[in-house]
């Protein structure tokens, strides 16, 4: 069976749930080979978890210069691996710096780009929801060796054990006309809440919230449930929230189980960052907001008594 | 210091998006079409550092020939020229080859230091023609910028995503995307509207490019779209008035679609 090369996402020695989820769909294809790029050690901490997760294989690509130089060193990773190693298909997770490493990848291997999958098949078809989750689109690569990228939370993590046989790779050397420099980081502290996209329960707060202090009325309802925070464009331009946690056409797109609104009136690119969530519950005092053309269930009423009822009664139920 | 600004024409998002049934492409007739807000922010950016540094802003768009009406938005905020890639054999380009077209219209324009797109277009959403460029211009990629400064030869910049903050530099010239929280763009000044259309706009063909028609285009994109089908709109459920008790009535709800 041709291996399926699978980019590994990791935080401080620890496997992103998105990988888990690229491991399942690798699956499908083929054999999974999980490409770990990183500092020197990073591979041992992460190894069980990828075997866990169905990795037969880890390619560990380890160097400072993989921590320090912007993105190229994972593409340098990728295209060195597929060389060798002929893969099926090169899965990597549709987050930001994903997408760029993926398209990067496509175009030094001459090969068809699909991005932003929702689901794949094991044919390599993958689903698309474009627009908004408007349309649903299926489409396949065509030319070379398929390079894919997989919304988080698009397909099921599904345990599988695998034998995570360790192989090292070293990445060729950079030049440095080409390479951006990396000279500080300063990573999210996301403290307990989930992360956004991956979070089953999502509570976003809009303008109606009214200030950055009062977003505590938006935590602590997020907090009963075990919700991440989220809010809309004009929360975060009026300084309420930080940017990061945007939901909708350019922020980030949610489809959480569960997702509540309170004080946001539903333009159309805040919905499309959100409307394809399972159940979306609105509170708005404008009755004609149009958060309510998509609500299953809306209070029309003030978010400062309505939230903090609920999350009231959210607490009592926990016990 | 020269500035090359990527600018691409999108439907609007406050309008209907759709895809043809025909060959599941965008429908660019059926929506309004705008200048991507994005690419207004970087023309700004560009007219910015134009102003420190001094340099000429150029203009880059490839599209159908209404992409005209965006060129000039951007002319109008201040930039100096474009060049307009516009060919019927580009229609249903996927990614790599637009990245290609630009490229090839890149080169076109003489000894430029920088090259500034938007992070992600609000049609495609690839947050990748950036990158890809940076790959075959063979140019360091500054992308997801939220804030930027050139300095002697070298950019340094706060890149932005899902990871959190990245401080990183490069040296001249190199490709940057930027994002929403980079600036505030300008208004174009009746001035600068009236500017704007004696502005010199090169419209160049995929022939003009060195490229052969049968290079670019649906034919010829390494991926296909198999099928397309728009989704039934959600429609809307319960909605009570608070009168007190509108977060114990959520909750019961919740409760009764087994949510808590
Ligand atoms: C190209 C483009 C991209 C965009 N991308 C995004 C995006 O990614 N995400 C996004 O969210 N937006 C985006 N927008 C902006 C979008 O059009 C809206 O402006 C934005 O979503 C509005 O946010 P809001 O609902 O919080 O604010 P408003 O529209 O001002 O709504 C506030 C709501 O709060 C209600 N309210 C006020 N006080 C209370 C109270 N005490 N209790 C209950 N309700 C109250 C009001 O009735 C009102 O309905 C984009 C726009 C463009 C043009
Ligand atoms: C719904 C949908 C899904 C698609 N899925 C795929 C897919 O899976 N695989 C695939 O290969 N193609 C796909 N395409 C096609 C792809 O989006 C187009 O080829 C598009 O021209 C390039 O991607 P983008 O606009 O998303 O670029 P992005 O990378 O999101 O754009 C970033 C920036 O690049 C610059 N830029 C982009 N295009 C132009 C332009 N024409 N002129 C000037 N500057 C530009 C702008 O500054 C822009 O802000 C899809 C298109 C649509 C509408």
């Amino acid at each position: 069976m041709s291996e399926v090369l699978v980019l590994v996402d990791h935080v401080d020695g620890e496997v992103k749930k998105v990988t888990h989820e690229l491991l399942s769909a690798a699956r499908r294809l083929g054999e999974p080979a999980a490409v770990v790029v990183g500092s020197p050690g990073t591979a041992g901490k992460v190894k069980e978890s990828l075997a866990r997760y169905g990795a037969a294989k880890v390619y560990a690509v380890e160097s400072d210069d993989a921590v320090n130089h912007l993105v190229t060193p994972k593409v340098d990773a990728l295209a060195t691996i597929a060389g060798t190693a002929s893969p099926a298909a090169v899965l990597v997770s549709a987050t930001v710096e994903g997408q760029e490493v993926a398209g990067r990848l496509a175009a030094r291997l001459g090969s068809g780009l699909i991005y932003d999958l929702v689901d794949v098949d094991g044919d390599g078809v993958g689903t698309q929801s474009v627009f908004g989750g408007a349309f649903v689109v299926k489409s396949k690569v065509t030319t070379g060796v398929p390079v894919i990228t997989v919304r988080p939370g698009g397909v099921e993590a599904e345990e599988a054990p695998g034998d995570a046989v360790e192989q090292s790779v070293e990445l060729p050397a950079a030049d440095p006309a080409k390479v951006t420099r990396v000279t500080g980081r300063e990573p999210i502290v996301g403290g307990d809440r989930p992360e956004l996209t991956e979070a089953s329960v999502v509570v976003s707060g809009g303008r109606g919230v009214g200030s950055a202090e009062s977003f505590a009325v938006v935590e602590k309802l997020a907090d009963s449930l075990g919700a991440a925070v989220g809010a809309s464009r004009a929360a975060v331009d009026s300084g309420y929230y930080p940017h990061q946690f945007q939901v909708g056409q350019t922020g980030k797109t949610v489809s959480p189980q569960l997702y509540i609104a309170l004080g946001i009136s539903g333009a159309i690119q805040h919905r499309a960052g959100m409307q394809t969530s399972k159940t979306i519950i609105a509170v708005n005092k404008d009755a004609e907001a149009p958060i309510f053309e998509i609500a299953d269930f809306g209070v029309v009423g003030d978010l400062f008594t309505v939230a903090p009822q609920l999350t009231g009664e959210v607490d009592k139920r926990k016990g | 210091m020269n500035i090359v600004v990527l600018v691409k024409q999108v439907p609007d998002t406050w309008s209907e998006r759709k895809l043809t049934d025909a060959d599941h492409t965008l429908d660019r007739e059926s929506a309004d079409a705008v200048l991507d807000e994005i690419n207004e922010r970087a023309v700004e950016e560009a007219l910015l550092l134009q102003e420190a540094h001094g340099g000429e802003v150029t203009v880059v768009a490839m599209g159908p020939g209404r992409a005209t009406d965006a060129i000039r938005k951007a002319l109008s905020m201040g930039a100096d020229k474009a060049v307009h890639v516009s060919d019927e054999s580009l229609h249903g380009s996927d990614v790599l080859t637009t990245a290609k077209v630009l490229a090839k219209a890149i080169g076109t324009v003489e000894g430029f230091d920088l090259v500034i797109a938007g992070n992600e277009a609000t049609d495609g959403r690839a947050g990748a023609i950036p990158a890809i460029l940076a790959e075959l211009l063979g140019l360091p990629q500054v992308t997801q910028v939220r804030k930027l400064s050139v300095e002697g030869g070298v950019i340094k910049a706060e890149r932005e995503t899902d990871e959190g903050l990245a401080f990183i530099e490069a040296n001249l010239p190199a490709v940057v995307s930027v994002t929403e929280k980079i600036n505030e763009p300008r208004y174009p000044s009746f001035k600068g509207i009236m500017a704007a259309k004696k502005k010199p706009v090169s419209t160049l063909t995929v022939a003009d490019l060195g490229l052969d028609a049968g290079e670019v285009g649906l034919g010829a994109a390494w991926s296909q779209v198999l099928e397309a089908a728009p989704k039934p709109p959600r429609s809307a459920g319960q909605r009570v008035e608070d009168s007190g008790d509108g977060g114990s009535k959520i909750a019961e709800y919740l409760v009764g679609q087994k949510l808590i």
